[in-house]
């Protein structure tokens, strides 16, 4: 068990603030497994950032951009084993990475190539679900799926807190929850969904609650503290794998930058809170944790990031010398077995 | 809105960001957060609440945020909406506007810019309209929100930046009236949406290669205009009909029907359709580029058709 550091409203935090709240430490945890989460938080953070440089040079197209997000991600994610399952939503877009997935793949997705769409069973990630919660039930399905076949495989559902108040956020949770599925549903509640703040998008105290309804447990964490993630998700997965069904994590955190490349959020946030969250963003207040612990030096640091930029700069080189896409896949992949009505298509496509 | 405090509207992010975009922008200042409603993330919950709203005699104008989502709300449009005054034994209004944008051109991918008209105009018990000029989105909106029925309002996203004179006095157009985009005398072009625009350009380069061309935008799919269309092509004797959406199985699989059906004699050709490929709309824009219908099409449709018959 983390020694979680008491909040308010049941928000675990294992992560102090340098000051008046101490450091927490989570249980079971090594040097290496600090390190290599700060290395998931760097990777993320890189490919984010430079996301959005490549954006803004027309490389990309519009991108949803993840900043002050990584610690949910990379803390989750490091709760699962390799054959657990993943459903991202467009905003952890990049969360392949954490499971070796090449940057050239996803920064194809954002250049709308069809080499960025992978193989969803090469990684266990799910292709990206950017209409919103309606990959809920999938994740439910597949989970119950494993659990039928007699698998241990769990999986994770990532979406926001807009996601909640549709009708699939709703069905599929009650259906992982009638079935006992093994899945954990894990909301990213940046208190934004796109304009619409989260006080317009519901009226409960916090949206963890929502689990009490379902009849599962659920969790609520600090979404900028990636141990206290990290050690959310461990606790659900465990229960999910050993029979115990779904768990609801709502972790907080604030999105500190627009909703996407192509939104303009001065019409409607808030500035000063933005500043304000953006000084305790994720991944800083993790390195200043490790070097809290000593665990961290500058010089490591440095090297991860160069690492990181490094893969960024393969990537999109990479990503970039691939020839156009085949017009011709539009059929091909639209149907197992291409059906007569594209023959004619086709035909005027090969100049026929 | 001014008019009439029955008229009010909500949909996802309309309020001070104005709608993904921009559409109602400047609404909130004039009528404040209850009339002007940023709703939950719930496209069935906003036609559905519409739906309760206007059985009690409001004129609620809901926005669904992209048309591909209008597949979230389908119970509440179809077996609802639609429904409501049928199985009330004709006792009941609902008298709700669904206004929603879509479509191609800017490679947002296969759930972003689909055109679904097709599926509602098949659907008794709405209307359908889409309109392709700012005057006739002004002209069309007023009437679906004064109209007593469900109404469906589709507007096509690379028509926002269309620019024109619109008359300083409102002029409401009765649905089931199409508009003559163009006069011409050898081959009727119909054409909804971004495709007027696009028959348009085709058909000043057909000019050029005296071929005479006439465009006929229906405006109001449900109801249609057939005795406009039917006597366009009973003046040009030749027809192509033009839409974004999937040309396999279309809205113009139907136009062309009533048009061999009323027009069978005055036909010189067999009735061309220009639509988009079967095929799922991609991000790549090379790929969308070649399932989205173009002016080229609409083109090479018009020679087609005079072609045929040795002209
Ligand atoms: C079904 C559906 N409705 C509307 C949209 C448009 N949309 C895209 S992102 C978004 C906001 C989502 O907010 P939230 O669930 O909080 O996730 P966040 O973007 O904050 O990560 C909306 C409404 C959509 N993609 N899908
Ligand atoms: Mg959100």
């Amino acid at each position: 068990m983390a020694q979680v550091v008491p909040a308010e409203r049941d928000l675990r935090r294992v992560i102090g603030d340098g000051d008046a709240v101490p450091d927490g430490e989570v249980e079971g945890l090594t040097e290496h497994d600090l390190l290599e989460l700060h290395r998931s938080l760097v990777l993320l953070r890189t490919y984010d950032e430079r996301s959005v440089v490549y954006h803004r040079q027309g490389r990309i197209g519009t991108y949803a951009i993840f900043w002050n997000h990584e610690a949910m991600q990379a803390g989750s994610v490091y709760a699962l084993e390799d054959e657990d399952w993943i459903f991202p939503s467009y905003r952890e877009s990049a969360i392949g990475l954490l499971r070796g997935m090449p940057a050239r793949t996803i920064l194809q997705w954002w250049r709308g190539h069809p080499s960025g769409w992978w193989n969803p069973a090469d990684y266990n990630v799910a292709s990206i679900c950017v209409p919103i919660a309606t990959h809920v039930p999938h994740a439910a399905g597949l989970a119950w799926g494993k659990k039928l076949r007699g698998e241990t495989a769990v999986a994770i559902a990532y979406f926001g807190d807009g996601a909640t108040s549709e009708g699939s956020f709703h069905e599929g949770a009650n259906f992982a929850a009638v079935t006992g599925a093994p899945v954990v549903l894990f909301c990213n509640n940046n208190q934004w969904a796109i304009s619409t703040p989260l006080s317009a998008q519901t009226r409960a105290d916090a949206l963890v609650d929502k689990a009490v309804g379902y009849g599962i447990p659920g969790i609520r964490v600090d979404g900028g503290d990636v141990l206290a993630v990290y050690e959310a998700t461990r606790e659900a997965v465990a229960r999910a794998r050993t029979g115990g069904g779904p768990t609801l994590i709502e972790a907080v955190t604030y999105r500190a930058a627009p909703h996407a490349t192509a939104d303009d959020p001065s019409a409607y946030i808030d500035p000063e809170r933005v500043e304000e969250e953006r000084k305790n963003e994720c991944v800083g207040r993790y390195e200043r944790y490790l070097r809290r612990l000593g665990v961290l030096d500058e010089a490591a640091a440095e090297q991860v990031r160069a690492e990181a930029a490094e893969l960024m700069r393969t990537g999109i080189a990479e990503a970039e010398a691939e020839p156009p896409a085949d017009v011709a896949l539009v059929f091909e992949h639209a149907h197992v077995d291409p059906l007569p009505a594209f023959e004619d298509d086709l035909r005027e496509l090969r100049g026929g | 809105m001014r008019e009439d405090s029955d008229v009010f509207l909500m949909g996802e992010d309309i309020a001070e960001m104005g709608g993904s975009m921009g559409v109602t922008q400047g609404l909130l200042d004039e009528f404040g957060p209850e009339r002007v409603r940023n709703t939950p993330i719930s496209e069935a919950g906003i036609v559905g609440a519409g739906i309760g709203a206007a059985m009690q005699g409001m004129r609620p104008v809901v926005e669904i945020m992209y048309e591909d989502f209008l597949t979230l709300s389908a119970e509440q449009i179809v077996n609802q909406a639609a429904k409501h005054r049928y199985m009330s034994g004709g006792q009941l209004k609902v008298p709700l506007t669904i206004r929603t944008q879509g479509g191609a051109g800017w490679s947002p991918g296969a759930q972003h810019a689909q055109q679904l008209e097709a599926w509602f105009v098949h659907i008794p018990g709405l209307k359908v309209v889409f309109p392709s000029t700012p005057t006739d989105v002004r002209g069309l909106l007023w009437t679906a929100i004064h109209d007593d029925n469900p109404v469906l309002v589709f507007e096509h996203r690379l028509l926002y930046p269309v620019k024109e004179e619109v008359p300083d006095e409102l002029e409401p157009i009765p649905f089931g009236q199409a508009r003559t985009v163009r006069e011409g005398e050898d081959v009727t072009v119909i054409a909804t949406g971004p495709m007027v625009h696009r028959s348009v350009e085709a058909a000043v380069e057909a000019e050029k290669n005296g071929v005479s061309v006439e465009i006929v935008d229906p405006r109001s799919l449900q109801p249609l205009d057939e005795e406009a269309l039917v006597a366009s092509v009973k003046k040009t004797n030749r027809c192509v009909v033009t839409h974004e959406a999937v040309t396999r199985m279309g809205f113009g699989a139907e136009v062309a029907s009533v048009i061999q059906y009323q027009a069978f004699d005055w036909l010189d050709a067999p009735i061309e359709r220009v639509g988009a490929k079967f095929a799922p709309l991609a991000f790549a824009p090379v790929m969308e580029q070649f399932i989205v219908p173009n002016s080229e099409d609409v083109l090479a449709a018009i020679y087609r058709t005079v072609g045929r018959d040795g002209n």
